[in-house]
């Protein structure tokens, strides 16, 4: 018997601005080729949100490709040996576990090794826990290699769906906060800086009446966005409309909205600290398997959600009065006032659809990652980038340019962009668009002379 | 020089008045020009010539193109389709400021003074081949004061000229409406062009102020540049333009000298509208206010800063 | 609370190093924004292109320190030019999205892991400040009552007002010149200047690069003072903190970011001083369950923010600058 086993233990976690995407990575322990112990489950999906995975392969001492070993259980403890327990499972048929984990800190492996197939044994001393320290930092894509190369790489298809889903949601994500972005710059001709603050919000609202109020995150949710449309009403009222009464001008404007998103996210640091959070519920999520698609509960949700919220918006913006006179005044402003409607009205109501909009985005993405006093500023560049991309000021631009820029943020990495700068794909292209038709995709051209 | 012009306007005489008639001495000459705004044909040309030498005035109702053929002409747009030239050079895919710099100067329609800065400053902005305009020489003043103190005696005798001169030092933003005018037609000439193209540069001028930017247009030709202006005042066009070209619905409908264009029954029926002769009270009103909406939103989309 | 604590903190603040790049960037954007009504929001790109231009040469490929700064400076003027073709056509909004993008992917590329061997990852680039430090012709630190500087500080304040100077000198001779005269007149309708056969395109490419080249600079003075390059130095919030020192001081004006950037770092170094004094110690002056220590250096970003706002309400001119005379009711 040639056993001298490798066993490696690598846990990569992912965790992404946007959206947490999990990743694989490797491990291994060598050996004949175990006859699958005990009941090995099909496939274990990555779990959604931050997590621990492992792969478990048998190296074989380098001869011939490494095999993956199902049946051997896997343990995640929080701190150390004797903390408390987060998950177990068993290695699939490709060896791979995946446990959702809480957030930062440290956290031990531990393997079962009577569930080893016989023959196999660990290499180096054997031991048969890992210690990994995990750090969500906010951008950062850390990988842990516990030891070996990684082994695992998914087909090239499956990446692509992964990231088509991913891409999608994230694209809707930002498409939900475009749409608000886009009605206020449409109605207002303001840029507003400030709008990033706004997705934090909603997050943080649903953070307080989930965890501080106690509620369901979904009623949570709910009063989130109510709170968010307020408050998208009361900023109008208290500070845009005296502006535009005494006519400052829009790069005034956009100074403005600078300093109200440094003033809003000191405020927000200074109240909820600086460290990422979780709500009560939905944290982390098996994946189902849906044909070729792997989708956890809450991603269900959020694309229904968001997709809901944006038909009914802009069905609305087609169908009801408010929403004609809202695309009037943002055609023509002049000509809506002289024509006797209430600009000033219409603007009102564009900021309370807005802002509830803008809301919803960060409720949802609350729910789909963690909740964090930048999360919303740290997504503010996306959205402008959708909306820009689309051509400022219209409502299909914001929602197109909003999906590209989320295929091209998730699906970059598959075409070689590094993962840790996945963004960077997405605004070179929007960039590179710019260069080719400058007033986006769908704006209209301005009229000279 | 007095000879001279009157040969020019002679030489229109023998000048059928189709629409797109050729001219004996053309300074600028388009062909096939067209421009579309979504589904709208803004410029639809098949030829167009103007003659070295004289008034040309173009005319025509709101919306029947004269901004969008002047902006083409200028290099300000880009048409879908056509060739133009200008003393002979073609000018398509040439930018606003070389053809500028050609001798081919156009003020617009919303006079675009600079405000912020004064009217000298304005003035001076407008003399060409400035040394001091260069990167590397601006930091040495030796280097361009002379030439700079040239061009300001030019200008100083340009805005005596527009009555001007008394506002020297103010910011050209507290000029009235008509002083801006005045402006940028003084500023126009800074460039010392050829051809001067002037958009309705009598709107919003009070009638006594009229008169005299009169003589200024004609001192022009006496001068002998070319001008082209739009203007939708008649009083003005049979004053003094010794040529008139109609458009409407963006094509040339009619040409001709001020007092044939004037009796031509095309041009009533374009230009005085297809209404003029129709009972007020037969006219559908929904149409109506949808032509005024349609011209409200043109104009609007002009100011609407985005 | 120690009073003389928080006056030191200020005022070295306001004539220390970090004041003196604000500057520098402020100078830049003042060409860009305040003269040529160039909305660039991402000064920090060219800060960062030229900061690592230095510290890639030096440190990475092991070069000689004067080659390096003159591939900074290099990298700066690049940039202008790159960036410069497909944005100068853009309106002011898009311009300003696309500058943050660009100076946003710059940052993500010289903090990526996978370009660590170049760039250093997230910890960025040490071990190029030699040359300069060893130029530092003093010999002991200075102190003026309660203000006190380091050795090294003393140094850098030196070389970085002297910068400060004559990126002043030239600001001031440029402006006043015909050149300078198009700028503005670009401010206000670039088609009117078009249409006087003045092309652009070029005169906005000659500010971008001239501001992006003050940028560089300010990027370079700042890993030199540092003596590290490090990626997140160089985020949009700088930049926007820059924009901020600008206003206070007033655009289109030749001191206005000089001032401004002095007035900016005496009111964030003092009042960050202040609240953690107050909030230091077993019984401090602010009680702590208002505002713990580790909140208290927030406040002054609070203020800041709150006095951005305020000061683009009431005073968009700044302190210097002349209400008639600035970009602010453009487009
Ligand atoms: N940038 C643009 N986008 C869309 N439509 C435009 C644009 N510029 C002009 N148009 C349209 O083209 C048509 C011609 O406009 P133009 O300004 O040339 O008319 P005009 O003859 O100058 O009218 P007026 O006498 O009122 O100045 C109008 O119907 C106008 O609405
Ligand atoms: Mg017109």
């Amino acid at each position: 018997m040639r056993l001298r086993l490798a066993a490696l233990l690598a846990a990569v976690l992912g965790i992404f601005i946007l959206l947490p995407s999990a990743s694989a990575s490797a491990e291994t322990t060598p050996t004949p080729s175990p006859s699958a112990g005990g009941a090995a489950p099909q496939q274990n999906p990555i779990v959604e949100g931050a997590n621990i995975t492992v792969t478990l392969k048998d190296l074989n001492e380098g001869k011939g490709e490494p095999k993956p070993i199902p049946g051997v259980t896997l343990t995640v403890l929080k701190d150390s040996k004797t903390g408390e327990e987060l998950g177990s499972q068993v290695t699939d048929q490709s060896g791979r576990v995946s446990i959702g984990i809480p957030g930062n800190g440290t956290y031990v492996v531990e393997l079962d090794p009577k569930t080893l197939p016989s023959g196999v044994k660990l290499s180096g001393a054997g031991a048969t826990t890992k210690t990994v320290q995990v750090k969500l930092a906010s951008s950062n894509f850390v990988t842990f290699p516990v030891g070996a190369r990684v082994i695992e790489k998914a087909s090239k298809a499956s990446e692509i769906v992964d990231g088509t889903r991913d891409g999608l949601k994230t694209g809707l994500l930002i498409a939900l906060a475009a749409l608000g972005l886009s009605l206020i710059f449409g109605t207002t001709g303001l840029t507003n800086f400030a709008h990033g603050e706004l997705i934090t919000l909603g997050a943080i609202l649903t953070y307080i009446f989930n965890r501080g109020v106690g509620l369901p995150v979904i009623f949570a949710g709910v009063l989130a966005v109510l709170a968010s449309a307020l408050f998208g009403y009361l900023q109008d009222r208290g500070l845009w409309r005296p502006l535009r009464r005494r006519g400052t001008g829009l790069i005034a404007m956009m100074i403005v909205s600078i300093g109200l998103a440094l003033l809003m996210r000191s405020i927000f640091q200074y109240g909820f600290g600086g460290s990422t959070r979780t709500l009560s519920e939905y944290v982390t999520q098996p994946r189902n398997s849906y044909g070729p698609i792997d989708l956890s509960n809450k991603e269900i949700a959020i694309f229904a959600v968001s997709i809901i919220a944006i038909t009914v918006t802009c069905v609305a913006l087609m169908r009801t009065r408010l929403g004609k006179a809202m695309r009037a005044v943002s055609d023509n402003p002049a000509l809506s006032a002289s024509s006797g409607m209430r600009v000033d009205g219409v603007i009102s109501s564009v900021w309370i659809l807005g802002t509830a909009l803008t809301g919803l985005a960060g409720v949802l993405l609350a729910v789909q990652q963690q909740v964090n006093f930048n999360m919303g500023f740290n997504l503010l560049l996306l959205v402008f980038a959708g909306v820009t991309l689309g051509g400022l000021g219209t409502i299909w631009g914001a929602l197109v340019g909003s999906l590209i820029i989320g295929l091209m943020v998730e699906l970059g990495p598959v075409f070689g962009v590094p993962a840790s700068i996945k963004e960077v794909g997405a605004l070179v292209v929007l960039i590179l668009i710019l260069l080719v038709r400058p007033q986006g995709i769908l704006g209209k051209a301005q009229r000279i002379g | 020089m007095a000879a001279e012009i009157s040969e020019a306007r002679a030489a229109l005489a023998g000048v059928s008045s189709e629409p797109g008639a050729s001219k004996p001495d053309p300074i600028v000459t388009g062909s096939n020009i067209t421009r579309t705004f979504g589904g709208l044909k803004a410029v639809d040309v098949d030829k167009i010539e103007i003659q070295r030498g004289v008034i040309t005035a173009l005319i025509g109702p709101n919306g029947a193109g004269k901004t969008t053929l002047f902006n083409l002409l200028t290099g300000f747009d880009e048409p879908d389709a056509g060739d133009w030239s200008f003393n002979g050079k073609a000018l398509a895919k040439v930018p606003a400021y070389k053809v500028a710099r050609l001798g081919m100067v156009r003020t617009f329609q919303l006079t675009k003074v600079l405000s912020k800065l004064t009217v000298i400053e304005n003035m001076r902005l407008g003399a060409t081949g400035q040394r001091g305009e260069k990167f590397f020489s601006a930091a040495f003043k030796s280097l361009w004061r002379s030439q700079e103190d040239a061009n300001t005696a030019r200008a100083d005798d340009l805005l005596q000229r527009f009555k001007l001169d008394e506002k020297r030092e103010d910011f050209a933003g507290s000029l009235s409406g008509g002083q801006r005018k005045l402006l940028e037609m003084a500023r126009a000439l800074m460039v010392d062009p050829e051809l001067i193209m002037l958009d309705e540069p009598m709107a919003g001028v009070n009638p006594a102020l009229k008169q005299s930017l009169l003589g200024h247009v004609k001192s022009l030709r006496d001068e002998g540049r070319t001008v082209l202006f739009v203007e939708h005042d008649m009083d003005m066009v049979r004053d003094i333009s010794d040529w008139v070209i109609v458009m409407a619905q963006g094509q040339i409908v009619a040409e001709g000298t001020p007092q044939s264009v004037m009796a031509d029954q095309r041009v009533i029926d374009a230009y005085l509208g297809a209404h003029h002769d129709t009972d007020i009270t037969n006219i559908d009103l929904a149409e109506l206010e949808q032509e005024a909406e349609a011209e409200l939103a043109a104009e609007s989309n002009e100011e609407t800063p985005s | 609370m120690d009073f003389g604590t928080i006056i030191d903190a200020a005022f070295s603040a306001a004539f220390g190093p970090q004041a003196i790049v604000f500057a520098l960037a402020a100078i830049g954007l003042n060409v860009h924004f305040g003269y040529t009504g160039l909305l660039n929001f991402g000064q920090a790109g060219f800060m960062s292109v030229a900061a690592f231009g230095l510290a890639v040469t030096v440190v990475t490929w092991d070069l000689p320190f004067w080659l390096g700064l003159i591939v900074g400076m290099f990298a700066a003027i690049v940039l202008a030019l790159v960036l410069g073709v497909p944005t100068l056509r853009l309106r002011a909004d898009y311009l300003a999205i696309v500058t943050i993008a660009s100076a946003e992917i710059l940052r993500l590329c010289f903090g990526a892991v996978e370009f660590k061997d170049t760039f250093g990852g997230s910890n960025g680039l040490t071990g190029f400040v030699r040359p300069y430090q060893k130029l530092n012709p003093y010999n002991d630190g200075l102190t003026l009552g309660v203000v006190s500087f380091s050795r090294s500080d003393l140094w850098s304040i030196t070389v970085g007002w002297t910068l400060v100077a004559i990126c002043c000198l030239i600001v001031w001779a440029l402006m006043r010149s015909p050149w300078g005269r198009v700028l503005k007149s670009i401010r206000e309708d670039e088609d009117a200047v078009r249409s006087l056969g003045k092309n652009v395109f070029a005169y906005k490419m000659q500010a971008l690069v001239l501001g992006g080249v003050f940028g560089g600079i300010a990027g370079i003075f700042h890993i030199l003072k540092q003596g590290s390059s490090v990626p997140t130095d160089f985020n949009t919030t700088f930049t926007f903190y820059a924009y901020a020192a600008l206003l206070i001081g007033g655009a289109a004006r030749v001191l206005g970011p000089v001032v401004g950037s002095m007035i900016f770092w005496f009111l964030i170094a003092g009042i960050g001083s202040f609240f953690s004094e107050a909030t230091k110690g077993a019984d401090p002056v602010i009680p702590n369950w208002i505002m713990q220590p580790d909140q208290a250096s927030l406040i002054r970003l609070i203020l800041l923010g709150l006095g951005l706002m305020l000061l683009m309400i009431f005073r968009p001119q700044g302190i210097f600058g002349d209400r008639r005379e600035i970009a602010i009711d453009g487009r």
